[in-house]
């Protein structure tokens, strides 16, 4: 009987988040598009609930709401049907919405997609070969073959996002890293770009001037083929008519020359939004958090090194070490049990409210910069991919932050992974990823002024 | 060469929409072969016969300057397109006929173009809420076109059609529904070419014929001046 009640409060709770997945890429993602493929909606919807239901049982965990029994169950189908998500259905419906944008292959649609999952298969397992994920005890087409790789590819994300976001955030934060942009900066970068589109105007008017006389005078459009016709044209060339190709070159160089200052003059504007902004009060807030953001960054990278270098792997986690450092060194004494819950509650439920939330910012920006309206539905998938990959990966490594009795059921359900390796597999990446996005924008920081130098 | 008088006309449309095979196919007489995104503004220039086959027949330089973008940029994004929508003449707008998102931002691009004085840092003062009597006051000639024509079953033609001729209306402006890999929707004596024809001579009467030497104040001076100072708009 209980079995059934909690069932339904699953279910419940699974309905609600398809329904918050579904607003979300309504009113979000596909803002400016238009939905004619419900499909992608219904599967980007379904990934994100499933995935919200995994923290939500890792939460019940720690509170201890519903029946043990019954939450192993549960642990297990929802994984269950994930990984199906994960590896069947959405590869397939990636190749299949590809497949139909290419005009050749319109007709096989369906087979062709087929062949493209297929190759995918392939790859993903291949995958698994050069890292030691598992113990050979395992069949082929256990949970644990799966999940494994679907890991490696997540907690590589996970790393690369974090490393990147680690450093980029203190860098967009402070507003020492600002540079100065004034108003007569961006007016005269303006006003080369309206030189050089004028420029670009009076060259095309010459070559529409032109083509319209040849035109009405019925001459015949010969261009200079060949060794010979070059060499003809050189001495028999009208005196009327120009060289057009070499305008066309000169118009094609100037075009290019127009969208760099375009873009020049876009991150002006930018600079200096961002400058009026970090005059408001919110604009000092996030200075200010800026700084604390920089030192946390760089505890993070150091902590990285060190695990690498001494090859350590932390055994306990931070609130029992928390616990035990204010018992044994400050002698406070207080009710273990009790506060060890609520206190893994509150620090899971943040890291999983904060990893969610800005997994979603960071998808839906990079949605709006690179989808286009025939792309967008394959980028749509593509990102719930990824997120489906992100939040699996996120269920393996939380375990690490989990005091010991409530990390059982993962390792339970997850069986034997080598749960050490995707830590230090993460310490590897995230340290890779941090120092490259470091020098990454040291580059970018260094060439910007130069170019304004160069005016 | 370039001793001819030019206006200058604006291409607005939602990304993707085609706009560049659009301006493409207007000046160039063909197919563009390779589409890709246009970033920033290009432009291109058609020459035009204003009032062909009458003794006033007069060659004139149409620039159409293809701005891309999206509605929902960011402001500074808006800021920086802002410098392109000076002192223009006409607007063609261009929407998607199997999109309808593209036909509703049509309002929010025609209100981003009209209203670039409003604000100096390019942010809209009516918040994008479309309001008819600014389209009724407007001087400047608007054209709609719609594009992907072909793309859409003959079954629910008829429906798409009627969307559009509300659109046009309400812009106060003449419609056409093309595609632009076909040039045969823009052949010489069609009803199509007859409407871009007229479209491009309103334009040019509006810039060159209707004043007596002084020049017309744009869509906001007349919002500053509040309609006082336009005695020298009247015809003779």
């Amino acid at each position: 009987m209980s079995f059934l009640i909690d069932s339904g409060i699953m279910v419940t709770s699974q309905v609600l988040f398809f329904g918050f997945g579904w607003l979300f890429f309504m009113r979000q993602l596909f803002k400016d598009y238009e939905v004619r493929q419900y499909v992608v909606q219904v599967v980007f919807s379904v990934t994100f609930a499933f995935s919200c239901t995994m923290f939500e049982l890792i939460i019940f965990e720690i509170l201890g709401v519903l029946n043990s029994s019954s939450r192993y169950f549960h642990w297990k189908l929802n994984l269950c049907v994930i990984l199906l998500v994960l590896v069947f259905m959405v590869p397939f419906y990636i190749g299949y919405f590809v497949v139909s944008n290419i005009r050749l292959l319109h007709r096989q649609r369906l087979l062709f997609a087929c062949v493209v999952w297929l190759t995918f298969m392939y790859f993903f397992w291949k995958l698994g070969d050069p890292f030691p994920i598992l113990s050979p005890k395992h069949g082929i087409l256990s949970i644990e073959q799966l999940i494994s790789r679907v890991g490696v590819i997540g907690v590589t994300l996970m790393a690369l996002l974090s490393g990147f976001g680690a450093v980029n955030c203190p860098y967009t934060y402070m507003s020492y890293f600002l540079r100065n942009v004034t108003d007569a900066d961006i007016l005269a970068l303006e006003r080369r770009l309206l030189q050089t589109i004028d420029m670009i105007i009076s060259k095309k008017k010459r070559m529409a001037m032109a083509h319209r006389t040849m035109f009405q005078k019925g001459e015949v459009h010969n261009k200079p083929t060949g060794f010979w016709g070059m060499i003809k044209s050189v001495t028999t060339s009208a005196p009327g008519s120009e060289n057009l190709s070499l305008i066309q070159q000169e118009v094609d160089a100037l075009e290019e020359l127009s969208r760099q200052l375009f873009l020049e003059t876009a991150d002006l504007h930018a600079t200096k939004e961002r400058i009026e902004y970090s005059k408001t009060f919110k604009g000092k807030y996030f200075n200010f958090l800026g700084y604390f953001f920089s030192i946390y960054c760089v505890w993070k990278i150091f902590m990285a090194t060190i695990n690498i270098v001494f090859d350590r792997v932390g055994k306990t986690d931070p609130v029992t070490r928390g616990i035990e450092i204010t018992v044994n060194y400050l002698g406070i004494q207080f009710d273990v049990k009790f506060w060890s819950q609520h206190i893994s509650f509150i620090l899971v439920g943040i890291i999983i409210v904060t990893s969610i939330r800005g997994l979603l910012i960071t998808l839906t920006k990079f949605f709006y910069a690179i989808s286009s309206s025939k792309s967008s539905n394959v980028i749509v998938l593509l990102l719930a991919q990824i997120m489906g990959m992100y939040f699996v990966s996120s269920v393996l490594l939380i375990r690490m932050s989990m005091p010991l009795e409530y990390r059982t059921i993962i390792t339970e359900v997850l069986g034997e992974l080598q749960f050490n390796f995707y830590h230090r597999w993460f310490d590897v990446i995230f340290l890779v990823s941090a120092l490259s996005s470091i020098l990454f924008l040291y580059l970018a920081h260094k060439q910007a002024p130069e170019k304004h130098m160069a005016l | 060469m370039a001793a001819l008088d030019r206006v200058k006309v604006l291409v607005l449309g939602d990304s993707g929409v085609g706009k560049s095979s659009l301006v493409h196919l207007l000046c160039q007489n063909q197919v563009l072969g390779n589409p890709s995104w246009t970033v920033g503004c290009s432009v291109d220039v058609r020459i035009h016969d204003y009032k062909e086959g009458t003794p006033e027949e007069k060659t004139y330089y149409i620039e159409l300057w293809d701005v891309g973008g999206s509605v929902g940029s960011a402001s500074s994004v808006k800021s920086t397109r802002a410098v392109f929508y000076n002192s223009i003449n006409g607007i063609i707008l261009i929407h998607d006929l199997t999109n309808k998102k593209s036909s509703q931002n049509l309002y929010r691009w025609s209100l981003e173009a009209l209203n670039r004085d409003a604000a100096p840092t390019g942010v809209l003062v009516t918040n994008g809420d479309y309001d008819r009597e600014q389209f009724a006051d407007n001087q400047i000639p608007l054209l709609v076109i719609g594009t992907k024509l072909d793309q859409i079953p003959e079954t629910k033609r008829n429906e798409v059609l009627t969307r559009t001729a509300f659109l046009a209306e309400d812009f106060n402006a003449e419609e056409i529904n093309l595609d632009c890999t076909n040039p045969r929707y823009l052949a010489a004596g069609s009803s199509n070419a007859v409407k871009l024809s007229r479209f491009f001579d309103k334009v040019i009467e509006k810039r060159y014929y209707l004043r007596d030497g002084n020049q017309i104040p744009s869509f906001s001076d007349r919002k500053r001046f509040g309609g006082g100072a336009l005695k020298t708009l009247h015809y003779d």
